[in-house]
């Protein structure tokens, strides 16, 4: 079963409050996407600590019916006033 | 710990660098797979793999092990680096070449 990108998104947020989601759709297949995650709950943590903390909220469907996540995962830039 | 997670441990400790993949360095079977190798021959590094699909209980157990649910995982003198993800991120910073060039 494909997940819809907006679900992905929900599904993230409902679990890091804070995070900016962006979910793209690679092959328009509603079964390959990209995912990039911006948090502050990230900081201090390590680059595995940050994805396992997305796949966590994902609730063990990375891997199984979600088989393509590519994952990028980041602390806000602290310097930019924008967000 | 059960048996598939012995040898696990056993390719992790025995192997300076070893990835976990699906298929073979030569025959890749999974684009992300085939981008980790890529990274690694990019960096004309001495490694082993490990093919995943040939052992029903090593593909399950890998994912316990580092509790980590996708494939390819790149293990370095022990201990587990990421998948392709951040396998390309820390290609990009600079931060794998220092962690495989200290093998050299």
């Amino acid at each position: 079963m494909p997940m819809a990108a907006s679900e992905i998104e929900q599904m993230i947020k409902a679990a890091i409050p804070d995070a900016e989601v962006t979910v793209r759709d690679l092959a328009g297949d509603g079964d390959h996407y990209a995912a990039r995650v911006v948090s502050r709950s990230f900081a201090g943590m390590s680059r595995i600590k940050q994805h396992q903390a997305v796949y966590a909220a994902l609730g063990g469907r990375v891997g199984g019916e979600l088989h393509a996540l590519q994952l990028e995962t980041a602390v806000p830039n602290t310097e930019t006033t924008s967000e | 710990m059960s048996d598939a997670q012995t040898r696990i441990d056993d390719m992790v400790k025995k192997n300076d660098i070893v990835l976990f993949m699906k298929g073979t360095a030569l025959f890749p079977q999974c684009g992300f797979s085939s981008r980790a190798i890529a990274i690694l021959d990019r960096l004309g590094a001495t490694y082993e793999t490990v093919d995943v699909l040939q052992d029903p209980e090593i593909r399950t157990g890998i994912k316990d092990y580092s509790d980590w649910p996708t494939i390819p995982q790149l293990y370095v003198r022990g201990e587990f680096v990421g998948g392709s993800d951040i396998m390309m991120e820390m290609f990009e910073s600079g931060e794998l070449q220092q962690l495989l060039g200290a093998e050299a």
